[in-house]
C-alpha cells in the first residue's frame, strides 16, 4: 500500500459519517492527495479497497476535479490566481516576474524540484489581490518585495 | 490572528447597530467557542430547539424577507417551506460554502473568523426543515476555512450544541464538513449535491427541485453561508427588525466584496439599498479610484453579472435596483476597473474562466464557451476579423437560456454587456489589430 496507515484510518473515519459509501470518494481522494501531492490509478485502486467503491467510480469522480493532479509536483506548488480581480492588480506581471526569477514557464517545475508554478482560477482572495496559494497557505496583498522574501523563506525551509 | 488580511468595516459596528454579520469580525478570538458563547452564542439555537416549532422558524424567516445571498436571491423562508411535511425520507441541509464566483471573498471571512455563527445558523435552518444530518460544502482550496470549520464543529459537539439529544430535547443533529476539489460548478446547488454523492460535479435537470428530491433523492435545502449566518440574528431580534432594514423587496444587510482599482478594496457590510457610487468613493469604503484614475466600468455582482458604465453607478445595491440598470446583485462582488483597462482583455479573462469551469454536460455551454474563448483570444492578440463581433453575439444568443444550469447564461451576460457598452472598442481592436488602451498592470 502507498497510502499510510494514518491516511487509511482518516479515510475510514470520514467514510463512516456518510449515509452512503460513494460519498466517501471525494474525502478519500482529498486525504490521499494531502499525503502524496498527486493521485494516480494505483491510488484509485487502493482507495477503492478502503471505501469499498468500484475503482471506475473513483476515477470517474477524481478526474473531474482540478485539484488532484496525476503526477507529483514540486515541493512548493505556487498557484497564482490570474482571474479578473487579481489580473487588475497585476497578476500577469507577477507571473512574468516569477517565471524570470525561477527560470521556468508556468506549468513547469524547477530543476531542484522545489517550485512548480501554475495559474489557477479565482481563489476568493479578491480584495487582497494579487495573491498566490503556496500548498495550503494563502499569501495575499503581494508585491515584489514580499514575493522575494516569500521565495527566500521557502527555500530556507526546504 | 487572522488568516485573511482583508479590510472590513467592522469598526463601524460600535456606532451602527444594524451591523450584525460583521459585528465581531475584527475580534481575533471570535472563532473560539468560549468567545462565541460569552456573547450569547448558541443561545438562540437552544431557545429555538426548546421553545419553537419548526413552522414558527420558517414563518419568522419568511417574514424577515431574507433572500439567498449566494447570487440568486430566492427567499430563504419560502425555500424552506417547499420541503414536504409528510415525506418519510430523511431531510438534508447543505450550506453552500463553495465560494468561487470571481470577485467574491465574503463567505471565506465569515468561516475563518466566525465559524460558530455559521454553524448556529445551519442548526436553526436544519431544525426548521426537520433535518438530522447537515453538510457544509467548502471549496477545497480554502484550507484555512476548512481547518477552522472542522475545529469549530468539534467544539460545538463537545459543548453539546450538536450531536445526539441536544440540550436534552431528544433532537439529534449531526454535521459533516465536506470539501470540494476545485470546481466552480459545485457552487451550483444540484452539482454540489452530485459532488457530495461522489459523482462528477455536474448539474441536474430540474424538476425535481432539491427541496423535493435532492441529496440521496431526499428533500434537501441548499443555502449560502451568508444567508444562514443571518438566521440567528433574525430569530434573536425578530423578523420586523430585519425587515426594517433595506429596501421594499431587498431586506436586511448584505456583505459586499470590493476589488480591483479602488484605494480600499475590502469586505463591507451595509444595508441593502446602499449606493454603489458611495461604495466606490466614500472614504469609509472604497475610498475612490486607485491613483485617482478615471473609472471605466464596474462589475456589480461577480463575474457573471453585466457591466455598468460610470454614468450608471449612481444606483442602489439591491436585487431590484440593479436589474433596472440591466445588471444583477449576484453575490455582491463589486469589481472596479479604471480607464487603463482594455475591455477585450477583461472579457478574455472572464471567458477563460467560464470555459475552464464549464462542467461539459450541456453542449451549448461546453462548446460555446470554447468557441467564444478562441475568437476573443484571437481578437485580443490582434488577429480579429471582420464579422467576429457578430459571431460572438450569435454564439452568446445560442448559449443563453439553453443550458441546464445558469453557468451558460453567466458566461455570456458579461460579454453581451461588454459589446453593448464598448462596441467601439471591440471594433477598434479588430480594425487596428491592437488594444485601444493597453491593460498593463504592474504588481510591484
Amino acid at each position: 500500500m502507498i497510502l499510510t496507515e494514518n491516511s487509511i484510518k482518516e479515510i475510514k473515519e470520514k467514510a463512516a459519517k456518510y449515509p452512503r459509501k460513494k460519498s466517501a470518494i471525494l474525502p478519500a481522494i482529498t486525504v490521499a492527495y494531502h499525503q502524496l501531492g498527486y493521485i494516480d490509478d494505483e491510488i484509485y485502486r487502493e482507495i477503492s479497497k478502503v471505501i469499498e467503491v468500484p475503482y471506475v467510480e473513483i476515477a470517474e469522480a477524481a478526474t473531474f476535479y482540478t485539484m488532484f493532479p496525476k503526477k507529483p509536483r514540486g515541493k512548493y506548488l505556487l498557484q497564482v490566481c490570474n482571474n479578473i480581480s487579481c489580473a487588475l492588480m497585476g497578476s500577469d506581471s507577477m507571473i512574468e516576474y516569477l517565471e524570470n526569477k525561477l527560470d521556468i514557464k508556468k506549468g513547469e517545475t524547477t530543476k531542484d524540484n522545489l517550485f512548480t508554478l501554475i495559474t489557477v482560477e479565482c481563489l476568493g482572495s479578491c480584495s487582497t489581490a494579487p495573491m498566490i496559494q503556496v500548498n495550503h497557505d494563502y499569501e495575499e496583498n503581494l508585491n515584489a518585495e514580499k514575493l522575494d522574501k516569500l521565495l527566500d523563506d521557502l527555500k530556507a525551509k526546504a | 490572528m487572522f488568516y485573511s488580511p482583508v479590510i472590513t468595516n467592522a469598526s463601524e459596528a460600535a456606532t451602527n447597530e444594524k451591523m450584525h454579520l460583521f459585528k465581531y469580525i475584527e475580534d481575533p478570538d471570535q472563532y473560539k467557542i468560549s468567545t462565541y458563547e460569552s456573547r450569547d452564542g448558541y443561545k438562540i439555537w437552544e431557545k429555538v430547539i426548546k421553545e419553537w416549532k419548526p413552522e414558527q422558524v420558517i414563518d419568522e424567516v419568511k417574514k424577515s424577507g431574507l433572500r439567498g445571498r449566494g447570487g440568486a436571491g430566492f427567499p430563504t423562508g419560502l425555500k424552506w417551506g417547499f420541503v414536504p411535511k409528510d415525506s418519510p425520507k430523511p431531510r438534508y441541509l447543505c450550506c453552500n460554502a463553495d465560494e468561487s464566483e470571481p470577485g467574491t471573498c465574503k463567505d471565506r471571512v465569515l468561516m475563518e473568523r466566525d465559524p460558530h455563527g455559521v454553524i448556529e445558523g445551519m442548526a436553526i435552518g436544519a431544525y426548521a426543515i426537520g433535518c438530522h444530518l447537515m453538510f457544509i460544502y467548502i471549496r477545497g482550496e480554502f484550507g484555512h476555512c476548512i481547518d477552522r470549520m472542522e475545529a469549530a464543529v468539534k467544539e460545538a459537539y463537545a459543548n453539546g450544541h450538536l450531536g445526539k439529544n441536544i440540550y436534552g430535547t431528544g433532537y439529534d443533529l449531526e454535521m459533516i464538513v465536506h470539501t470540494g476539489g476545485g470546481a466552480y460548478i459545485c457552487g451550483e446547488e444540484t452539482a454540489l449535491l452530485n459532488s457530495i454523492e461522489g459523482e462528477r460535479g455536474q448539474s441536474r435537470m430540474r424538476p425535481p427541485f432539491p427541496a423535493i428530491e435532492g441529496l440521496y433523492a431526499s428533500p434537501t435545502i441548499v443555502n449560502n453561508v451568508e444567508s444562514l449566518s443571518a438566521v440567528p440574528h433574525i430569530i434573536k431580534n425578530g423578523s420586523e427588525w430585519y425587515a426594517s432594514m433595506g429596501t421594499e423587496k431587498s431586506k436586511g444587510t448584505k456583505l459586499f466584496s470590493l476589488s480591483g482599482h479602488v484605494k480600499r478594496p475590502g469586505n463591507y457590510e451595509v444595508e441593502m439599498g446602499f449606493n454603489l457610487k458611495d461604495m466606490i468613493y466614500d472614504p469609509a469604503f472604497g475610498g475612490g479610484m486607485l491613483g485617482d484614475k478615471k473609472l471605466k466600468g464596474v462589475i456589480p455582482g461577480g463575474a457573471s453579472t453585466p457591466f455598468l458604465k460610470p454614468d450608471m453607478i449612481d444606483v442602489k445595491l439591491d436585487y431590484e435596483s440593479l436589474t433596472t440598470v440591466g445588471s444583477m446583485l449576484g453575490s455582491g462582488a463589486i469589481i472596479v476597473f479604471n480607464e487603463d483597462t482594455c475591455i477585450v482583455w477583461v472579457i478574455k479573462k472572464l471567458i477563460h474562466f467560464f470555459r475552464h469551469e464549464s462542467c461539459g454536460k450541456c453542449t451549448p455551454c461546453r462548446e460555446g464557451t470554447g468557441w467564444l474563448e478562441n475568437i476573443i483570444n484571437r481578437i485580443e492578440a490582434g488577429q480579429g476579423q471582420p464579422g467576429d463581433i457578430e459571431k460572438i453575439e450569435d454564439i452568446c444568443g445560442n448559449i443563453m437560456g439553453r443550458t441546464i444550469c445558469p453557468l451558460g447564461d453567466a458566461a455570456v451576460m458579461p460579454i453581451q454587456s461588454a459589446i453593448l457598452h464598448w462596441r467601439d472598442e471591440w471594433e477598434y481592436h479588430i480594425e487596428h489589430k491592437k488594444c485601444m488602451v493597453k491593460s498593463k498592470f504592474d504588481f510591484k
